[in-house]
């Protein structure tokens, strides 16, 4: 019963954020995803980020394609507009949202079947356009929705819940990102709020294509022994290559981090970017060590989490484009109409 | 000579057998330009293979002083400049026509057709003679032969020299060696043939104020008027130059003097999905988009299209229609999409056509597409063809209404929310069917909704139940009612005496039906004819059919599009609809439609004037 909004009752003493928003004006409709799905904690990591980033929630576009991922976004930011378009082409939609208007926060949700099979084309060419936009797919290595196929990103070997092998290689999104020009990739896990929260959060700061795969296991269909995307084995697996914290310009830039163990990036917008060191010697402006390091911690069954590669210097579309800083669909007639003046000079020409 | 030569006035078809590639266009064009310049009307095609080089290619001009802007059919000569295609383009003469071509190289010594006159001039020859470098003598051997036949014509020089100056304005040099060409073709031919022939161009007044331009140059300025900003498109003929139009004319009339950047955006997607997809996401979020595209295209969107019509998003498909199915005749003409865009997606969708006749309604019926698509929230689909989208054609010269103000449709705004309207993105406020809708980012707390393809509630929220999905679907049925006054309304043309038949037609087939309408007056046939503009048909195209005995339905595609969609929608007697179809890839001409006509009304016994009137045979 996704119609059913959550009632708002804002308790006196709830948290409120610099725009005087409690958690609960972040929240969407109820959840009618299965007890237990990674796909919720994503939502609530989202209302977490834009609350804790004071992002006007109406000044949010959420958008998806299908599948139970893409049923999310109905979820979270109840003043958002969202849209839930069709299987595999939330990218091109967005990229068509982002043309129109390019001043609003751009928030694309998927799934993997959705990103990595039918939609792997407008994944890639989204990537590659430089669309501004956080790209989050919720990763669990099944088609949840139509009940438990194996997906194109379930590793070659992992068992089904009805004891099918998979014999097929999987896709990596994050590496696909990383080859295709995203200029903020990361990984995540739905199961841990404290490291998946900061990474959103630098990704709507960021202000080009940011992809975020987070493995978020299917409870129904993908949370078994045999998987490689159950809570478990991920919990096992996880190798994190460093933590993040978001700084805002108005905050005080100082941390009490120790040195050394710290690297700042500065985005675009003047927010801070704060990467307290995990592994040892990983650099997240380097993107062929970040490839590299990828495949070789995949070869060894780890699945590396953090943020894999930022480039804060990174430009959008619009750059590209060089398109008016008033956005699109505010320009009036006056402004796009060449006018009967025009037209008879034109005439003219065609004598 | 068995047969007398042609001769005719401001009235003949000549036609250009040339190597793709090999630079013929701008010269054929400048042929065609130049016999407008003296005030005669022309109707220029051309007929290109699908390649880039080498394949043969033909472009004919009809002169026509009568105006007649259908392609006629026929040669009466051949300028035979493809060694390739020599024997067929010489079969292709009318008897006593005429014979251009390359005297370089002698006659074939065979037995050559004796009923037509033979003109040659040594070309080759000649280049070689006057130029050093290949390409050079490839190029000016083109505007040579425009030279001669300019001669040969009776053309004026001067007018032809002049579009040379206005042509390349600025750049002095290319004048001269153009102009310098023309001289020695002309020269040649004044010399050493027989000038002028029997065809001649006279110096007229029946081109008026009328301009010259392609169609899909025309809807592309027709979508800048329309106040298109977001262009998502994937290269495809003949719709390309669609695109290409709409790029270079928002260089010239949307670029911000202050900054230099651009008042739009054109992407050029991976494929036509992410093409519709962008212009849907474009159009949700209240920007004016659109796309071109043809047949392959429109089978790759119909997902789409369904979401934008059930999600009720605004969106313009230009569709330039070519031969068909599958790759079919890439650069040949058809209206064979009339279908598959009409009910365009799976499930009960209904979209809204229109139907140009030529550049003119080119631009302004793409302009007006998008005030209809926003008007009526859902995609609006621009038919054209190859045949009027690829020529370059005689056109009334475009307008505009500088009072005119885009129609964004029922948008809610900040302050009719702030006033606690009440907001149903799906509901029915005013009885028509359209209901508002919101900006994303218009309010801070009210107005948001989630825009899904699955059903819903008037309110917007998810629902599964059926009262939901018959309200909608009901609505939306009042809504495409909407549409058929908003539409533009079809064009009646009444028979200069009373008859009982008529004849249904639209876009590019209005050229030749004019031509045909008046061959068969001539034979005292009488016909009236509807041109039908916009899908949905208003009533007055259901009247037509009802007050006639019979009604012929001319179309180019194979299976009779055009009068199953009336069949279907209007719920006619079949029999009361006579297919004329025209679909081998080439543009329909009068000869055709005139003579099926004809034959139609002689087999079925059809009296077309006076009472009483006999009934159609079954
Ligand atoms: C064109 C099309 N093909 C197939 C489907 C059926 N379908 C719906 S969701 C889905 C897969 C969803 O998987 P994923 O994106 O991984 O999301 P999850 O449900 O696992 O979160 C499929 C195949 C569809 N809706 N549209
Ligand atoms: S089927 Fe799987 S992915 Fe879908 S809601 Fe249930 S747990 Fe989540």
């Amino acid at each position: 019963m996704t119609y059913l909004a959550k009632p708002k009752l804002h308790s006196a003493d709830a948290p409120r954020n610099a725009l005087g928003y409690t958690r609960r004006d972040y929240e969407g409709a109820i959840s009618t995803l299965c007890a237990g799905c990674g796909h919720d904690s994503i939502s609530a990591s989202i209302v977490q980020a834009c609350f804790d980033l004071d992002i006007e929630p109406h000044k949010v576009a959420k958008l998806s394609g299908i599948g139970c991922s893409s049923k999310t976004p109905d979820y979270f930011l109840g003043n958002s507009h969202g849209f839930n378009s069709v299987h595999g082409r939330m990218p091109s939609v967005l990229t068509g949202a982002a043309l129109a208007n390019r001043n609003l926060l751009y928030l694309g949700v998927s799934g993997d079947g959705d990103s990595a099979s039918i939609g792997i084309g407008q994944f890639a060419h989204a990537m590659r356009r430089g669309v501004n936009m956080t790209y989050i797919v919720e990763n669990n290595g099944v088609y949840g929705l139509t009940k438990g196929q194996f997906s194109a990103t379930a590793d070659k070997g992992s068992k089904s819940k009805k004891g099918v092998i998979n014999s097929d290689s999987p896709i990596d999104l994050a590496m696909l990102a990383l080859q295709l020009g995203a200029t903020y990739v990361a990984r995540s896990f739905s199961g841990d709020k404290e490291q998946l929260v900061p990474l959103i959060k630098g990704a709507l700061r960021h202000g080009g294509p940011a992809f975020i795969d987070v493995i978020s296991p299917c409870v129904t269909f993908n949370n078994h022994a045999g998987s490689t995307k159950s809570y478990d084995y991920v919990r096992e697996h996880n190798a994190a290559v460093n933590r993040l914290d978001v700084i805002l310009p108005k905050a005080q830039i100082e941390a009490s981090y120790p040195p050394g163990s710290l690297r700042r990036v500065v985005q675009h917008d003047g927010s801070i970017l704060h990467l307290r060191k995990v592994g040892v010697d990983y650099d997240p402006s380097d993107r062929i060590g970040a490839m590299n390091h990828l495949q070789e911690r995949q070869a060894l069954g780890e699945i590396v989490t953090g943020l894999l590669y930022v480039d804060s210097s990174g430009q959008d579309m619009h750059t590209h484009l060089n398109t008016v800083e008033k956005s699109l669909n505010q320009l009036g007639d006056a402004y796009l109409c060449p006018g009967s003046k025009a037209l008879e000079a034109l005439n003219a020409m065609l004598r | 000579m068995s047969t007398p030569a042609i001769q005719h006035c401001n009235d003949f078809v000549i036609k250009f057998a040339n190597v793709n590639g090999s630079g013929s266009a701008s010269a054929n064009e400048l042929f065609a330009r130049a016999i407008i310049r003296m005030g005669v009307p022309v109707a220029p095609r051309n007929i290109f293979p699908s390649n880039i080089q080498g394949l043969p290619t033909w472009y004919e001009v009809r002169v026509t002083e009568a105006g007649w802007l259908g392609a006629r059919g026929g040669c009466d000569m051949m300028v035979a400049m493809n060694p390739q295609t020599w024997d067929r383009d010489i079969a292709a003469i009318e008897p006593g026509g005429y014979l251009f071509y390359d005297s370089t190289k002698p006659l074939p010594p065979s037995k050559f057709r004796d009923d037509i006159t033979v003109l040659g001039i040594p070309l080759t020859a000649m280049c070689n003679e006057e130029y050093e470098d290949a390409r050079q003598r490839q190029l000016f051997k083109n505007i040579m032969y425009v030279g001669a036949l300019i001669a040969l014509l009776d053309m004026e020089f001067a007018a032809a020299e002049q579009l040379i100056v206005d042509r390349y304005r600025g750049k002095d040099q290319l004048i001269k060696a153009n102009v310098n060409a023309l001289r020695l073709g002309y020269d040649y031919a004044k010399q050493h043939l027989p000038c002028p022939i029997g065809l001649r161009v006279k110096r007229a007044d029946a081109v008026g104020d009328r301009i010259m331009i392609d169609g899909n140059s025309a809807c592309g300025l027709g979508a800048v008027f329309g106040g298109a900003t977001v262009a998502g498109w994937y290269p495809i003929t003949p719709s390309t130059s669609v695109i290409e139009a709409f790029s270079s004319y928002c260089r010239k009339f949307r670029t911000d003097p202050d900054n230099g950047r651009a008042r739009y955006a054109i992407v050029q997607a991976e494929d036509e999905l992410a093409s519709i997809g962008m212009v849907i996401g474009a159009g949700w979020n209240g920007a004016r988009a659109f796309t071109a595209t043809s047949g392959p295209g429109i089978s790759l969107m119909q997902e789409f299209f369904g979401l934008a019509y059930f999600a009720e998003i605004p969106a313009v498909i230009v569709d330039v229609q070519r031969g068909s199915p599958s790759t079919g005749m890439p650069t040949r003409t058809q209206q064979s999409d009339l279908l598959s865009c009409a009910y365009a997606s799976h499930g009960d969708t209904r979209h809204v056509l229109l139907f140009p006749e030529d550049a003119y309604e080119c631009f302004s019926l793409t302009a007006q597409a998008f005030d209809l698509a926003e008007r009526l929230q859902t995609p609006v689909f621009v038919l054209s063809d190859l045949d009027m989208g690829m020529n370059e054609q005689l056109c009334a010269p475009f307008n505009w209404d500088d009072s005119r103000r885009y129609d964004r449709g029922k948008l809610m705004t900040y302050d009719e929310l702030e006033a606690g309207k009440d907001f149903g993105r799906y509901l029915d406020v005013d009885g028509d069917g359209i209901p508002y809708r919101t900006i994303p980012g218009t309010h801070p707390t009210k107005g948001a909704y989630f825009t899904r393809g699955t059903t819903r509630n008037p309110y917007a929220k998810y629902s599964e139940i059926g009262t939901d999905y018959v309200y909608n679907m009901e609505r939306l049925r009042r809504k495409f009612n909407t549409a058929k006054d908003l539409v533009p309304a079809p064009i009646l043309k009444k028979a200069e005496q009373p008859t009982h038949v008529g004849v249904i037609y639209y876009g590019s087939t209005a050229h030749a039906m004019a031509e045909a309408g008046a061959k068969l007056a001539a034979d005292g046939i009488h016909v009236d004819t509807l041109r039908v503009r916009a899908f949905p048909f208003s009533d007055e195209v259901m009247e037509f059919i009802a007050e006639r005995d019979a009604v012929f339905v001319v179309e180019q595609n194979e299976s009779a599009q055009l009068r199953t969609l009336l069949i279907n929608e209007g719920e006619i007697d079949p029999k009361k609809l006579v297919r004329v179809l025209h679909y081998d890839g080439s543009p329909i001409t009068a000869r055709f439609i005139a003579g099926k006509i004809a034959d139609a009304l002689t087999d079925r016994k059809i009296s077309p004037i006076g009472q009483p009137q006999r009934k159609v045979a079954s």
